[in-house]
């Protein structure tokens, strides 16, 4: 993406009005924007936006068709898919938001260790990374979630473990690099301790890739969640998810399109508009980095 | 202590593989109090890392191998090398500070001038007051010619010029009273009206505030300008130290006498530059005899087998060559 006058680094980050300006004046910003502005405003207001209490079942209803009363038609069950959507967004956000802030927690704390203290250290660390990350991320949180048991908590927790090493390796590449500018330095110079160089000078210097990789992480949070429960491993019935949505939905294919094209559809919304504006935020973020 | 910084025998290394590399060897300085000292040579010769050491911040991998490095703190006479972690960081920034050659990247582009002075000063008296901070501030800022200090204060490094960074640079140096200020090639980013204003800057601080200057600088020009005392560094060792007068008027290295030949000057009609053929050699590939001797014109035999010691031809005057040390045999 090619765009004419590159925003300054260093005068979007102060303010952030600035910088939701900037993304907003980004047509890709602005679509991130609204797409996860609505996912949210969805998972936040569900109570008041669902129609039907979502384990509510309706045996004269069954399999109907979206109409006036059922936006977006029923289940096998009779339920409500339109309310079963919204509180689906609310059970990804959450998972979304709980597994990545686990990952960028521990990422960023092995991360700045890893990148701060070389050596023998760092090896130890990155070595485990490497482990975690050589198995398939959804094979992982399923290995996970069967030993810790199914549940909601669990859920979360395995998909954070999962993404922890991409923030170790992100966190700890933006450490090095900052590491060895002149402004540490001259920070060392000024007598400053290592927790003072550390939280004060490296970690809002590293904020920018770090806010780009939870936004795209959260994207791969929530379609990994929506990947497990679809396996029968992740959110269980009778909570709302839009991937044991979709798997329910699998057996009535041909009689009940619809049971499976709105979760499909709300999943790729979700994960589009978290994708872009991650994209967007990389390019209004660290200018260097565009193509 | 006499001087005010004593560097005995320092030898310093870096790992290369799993092999030691001596990049400095066996350097012996003294700088006197309220004296500007000068360092020079090329690239490569070790007289950042001399300054680093001093520091004590020598970036891993590289380490004292051996020596001492004496200051005479205002808490008594101490070896920077051996004090902990705690004693070294209420030395550094406030007893000795250090200018970096780049004023373009040695601020946080993220915080404010302010921000950055309040820093170094906070950190030293932590019991100093928001309003007392911005008066020291401005007065700093003020000393170093800071047109619209105030203005100055709350702007970011991006909108400030690299004479005017180079300046608050200075300025966050002094800011503690440092007894010692290592300038770095302060002025190799700058350009030469600039120059010469920081230069004349950093004089006239050090008149004001008896700091000692050790300037590092590969520039014999600069040391001219500002120093008292030089030291010639050459592949890892002093090769010459003289007072800057004996040294400019009575040069007796082959190698200082490069570097002055290779000074231009306006009023001369030379064509061709003048260029010390071939470059330093890297730490590890020293020759056995005078490491000077591949790119030498005076070179004899002698030089190649061993290597000449840093003896005194005239009172206050070392030079580290077979030459002079046949002249004054003779």
């Amino acid at each position: 993406m090619k765009k004419k006058n590159a925003p300054v680094r260093n005068r979007a980050l102060p303010g952030n009005e600035s910088l939701l300006r900037q993304l907003w004046s980004d047509p890709m910003g602005r679509a991130g924007m609204i797409g996860v502005g609505m996912i949210i405003l969805l998972a936040v207001f569900a109570p008041w936006i669902a129609r039907f209490d979502v384990g509510k079942m309706n045996s004269k209803a069954r399999f109907a068709a979206p109409n006036a009363t059922y936006w977006f038609g029923t289940d096998n069950f009779g339920r409500d898919i339109f309310s079963r959507i919204v509180y689906g967004a609310r059970v990804s956000i959450v998972v979304g938001v709980v597994a990545v802030s686990i990952a960028a927690g521990f990422g960023y704390l092995f991360g700045l260790i890893a990148g701060f203290f070389e050596g023998k250290v760092e090896s130890v660390i990155m070595m485990v990374m490497d482990i975690i990350f050589a198995f398939p991320h959804i094979l992982l949180a399923l290995f996970i979630v069967a030993v810790l048991g199914k549940s909601i908590v669990n859920t979360m927790i395995a998909i954070g473990i999962v993404n922890i090493p991409v923030f170790t390796r992100t966190v700890r590449a933006s450490v090095k690099t900052v590491k060895s500018t002149d402004y540490i330095a001259n920070a060392r110079s000024i007598g400053l301790n290592r927790m003072n160089i550390l939280f004060k000078h490296v970690t809002p210097n590293i904020l920018a890739p770090f806010t780009v990789q939870a936004t795209l992480a959260l994207s791969g949070a929530i379609l990994t969640e929506a990947s497990m429960s679809f396996l029968g491993l992740g959110i269980q019935p009778p909570d709302p998810s839009w991937g044991s949505m979709l798997s329910d939905a699998r057996k009535f294919m041909e009689q009940a399109p619809w049971m499976a094209i709105f979760p499909a559809v709300f999943i790729i919304i979700t994960i589009l508009s978290f994708n872009i504006l991650g994209d967007a935020l990389r390019d209004v973020l660290d200018p260097k980095l565009k193509l | 202590m006499e001087n005010l910084l004593e560097i005995r025998n320092l030898k310093i290394s870096t790992l290369r593989g799993r092999q030691k590399v001596l990049l400095l060897d066996e350097v012996d300085l003294n700088i006197p109090k309220k004296c500007s000292f000068g360092i020079v040579g090329e690239s490569g010769c070790g007289k950042s890392i001399t300054a680093n050491a001093v520091m004590n911040m020598l970036p891993y991998p590289l380490e004292v191998s051996h020596g001492s490095i004496r200051f005479d703190s205002r808490s008594g006479e101490v070896d920077i090398l051996k004090l902990d972690k705690k004693a070294l960081r209420a030395i550094r920034g406030q007893e000795i500070s250090m200018i970096f050659q780049e004023p373009m990247t040695s601020l946080d582009p993220i915080f404010t001038v302010e921000m950055q002075m309040y820093e170094a000063l906070s950190f030293h008296h932590p019991g100093m007051s928001r309003p007392q901070m911005r008066e020291r501030a401005l007065e700093m800022l003020h000393r170093v010619n800071i047109p619209r200090p105030e203005q100055t204060l709350t702007s970011y490094p991006h909108q400030l010029s690299g004479g005017q960074l180079q300046r608050i640079m200075i300025a966050i140096a002094l800011i503690n009273d440092p007894k010692l200020l290592l300038a770095d090639e302060p002025t190799t980013a700058l350009d030469v009206t600039i120059q010469a204003q920081i230069l004349r800057l950093m004089n006239d601080l050090k008149e004001q505030n008896d700091t000692s200057i050790v300037m590092i600088t590969h520039d014999l020009g600069v040391i001219a300008e500002t120093c008292e005392e030089v030291a010639v560094f050459y592949a890892g060792q002093i090769v010459e130290q003289a007072n800057v007068m004996e040294l400019f008027h009575h040069t007796a290295h082959p190698y200082t006498l490069g570097l002055l030949q290779a000074v231009t000057s306006l009023g001369s009609e030379t064509r061709m530059l003048y260029t010390i053929p071939g470059i330093v050699p890297p730490g590890g590939q020293w020759s056995e005899g005078c490491r000077f001797s591949d790119r030498c014109s005076r070179c004899t035999d002698r030089c190649r087998q061993a290597m000449p010691a840093l003896s005194e031809i005239s009172p206050g005057h070392w030079c580290r060559c077979w030459l002079n040390s046949e002249e004054v045999a003779q």
